[in-house]
């Protein structure tokens, strides 16, 4: 059986997690779409903790006999390896992006100082006559 | 003749090398367009290659050499060129041998094609041990998985006709693109042709390439082949959306 104390730190914990999670969402420091996870990971964590017998019973399907607390880990593990995957996918995607518009930002120089020289050249004083 | 020729050159922190570079391309031909892809430098390569006479497209911040060169595809694709020759900014390739590599284009009989080092009958060139085992190992491992022979999978220096400029502006690998481009273009059907070519050795600089980094680099890019292999629409296979 899991030891009450630990389900109650548990509890505050990833109730902890989502109030911090949701205030920054109010602030509008963390994007709702990067936030989902993170919600997801509190609830489930809190469910987990505060649901004693559904974490005793977890524990013994997946034959966790001795400790079932266990389980908490577990599951924390799982989410995190979801957000940091999530987190890499994110990170492909900006770089792609970051490198299309820096192809783009030169690309786009480079047209503009054609044009600049050839509008220089075209008002250029006539050469001298004779 | 209308056919419009484009060389792009990639420099990063050239600045010796590269006015020299764009100089060797228009003695050889006036009629081709030089770009200077600046990937960045942190010396004044950008200014010699203007002053030089190129076209420089100066990239923000360093890209590395596979966005680098993408960014000329780019250009030429934009600009409407027909053919573009890539040449390295450190000068180790020779625009004499151009005539070499444009003409299976001019007359079809390729979409790419690349100037080997290995081809030669001499052999002549001989990297470092490291290197060769490098070069060889992607040379066999694109050759089983094309089926066609290549023996210089490392070659900065080719011809592309317009379908080529075209897909590898759409998409071209990063780090150390040459092996992973090699895949891509069989993987569009567009025929791949090599010559054999002289490179020199390089005049200044130092090459980007280090023991542990080439290591990384063949463990990298042996899985971005065998993924990209098996990869669901690894690109788009259409024409159509740049």
């Amino acid at each position: 059986m899991t030891p009450v104390r630990i389900s109650v730190a548990a509890a505050i914990g990833s109730a902890l997690l989502i109030l911090i999670v949701l205030e920054l969402i109010r602030g509008r420091r963390l994007k709702e779409r990067y936030a989902l996870l993170w919600l997801a990971t509190g609830v489930a964590l809190l469910v987990l903790s505060a649901w004693r017998g559904g974490l005793n019973t977890i524990a013994g399907w997946l034959g966790v006999s001795g400790y079932p607390p266990a389980i908490l880990f577990a599951a924390a593990i799982m989410f995190v390896i979801a957000v940091l995957l999530h987190y890499s996918t994110v990170l492909s995607r900006l770089t792609d992006d970051n490198v299309l518009l820096a192809q783009e930002v030169a690309l786009l120089r480079a047209r503009l100082e054609a044009l600049e020289r050839e509008a220089t050249a075209d008002s250029a004083p006539e050469p001298p006559a004779g | 003749m209308s056919r419009r020729v484009v060389a792009v050159v990639p420099a990063y922190d050239e600045e010796d090398a590269i006015a020299g570079v764009v100089d060797e391309i228009r003695a050889f031909d006036p009629a081709i367009d030089v770009v200077v892809v600046d990937d960045g430098s942190r010396d004044s390569t950008a200014d010699a290659a203007d002053a030089a006479g190129a076209v420089v497209v100066r990239l923000p911040f360093n890209l590395g050499i596979g966005a680098a060169v993408q960014t000329g595809f780019r250009y030429a694709l934009e600009h409407g060129y027909d053919v573009a020759v890539r040449l390295d900014g450190d000068g180790q390739h020779d625009p004499a041998e151009l005539p070499k590599l444009l003409g299976p284009l001019e007359r079809g009989e390729a979409d790419v094609v690349t100037g080997s080092r290995f081809r030669g009958d001499d052999g002549g060139y001989r990297p470092p041990l490291g290197r060769r085992l490098g070069i060889t190992w992607f040379a066999k491992l694109v050759t089983l998985l094309s089926r066609q022979r290549v023996t210089d999978t490392t070659s900065g220096f080719q011809a592309l006709n317009r379908p080529a400029i075209a897909l590898f502006a759409r998409d071209y690998p990063s780090d150390y693109p040459e092996v992973e481009a090699t895949v891509l273009l069989l993987k569009h059907r567009l025929r791949l042709t090599e010559v054999p070519v002289e490179m020199r050795e390089r005049e200044t600089g130092s090459s980007s390439i280090t023991v542990l980094r080439s290591l990384y680099y063949a463990i990298k890019v042996t899985l971005a082949l065998c993924i990209g292999m098996a990869r669901r629409s690894a690109v788009p296979t259409e024409e159509a959306n740049r």
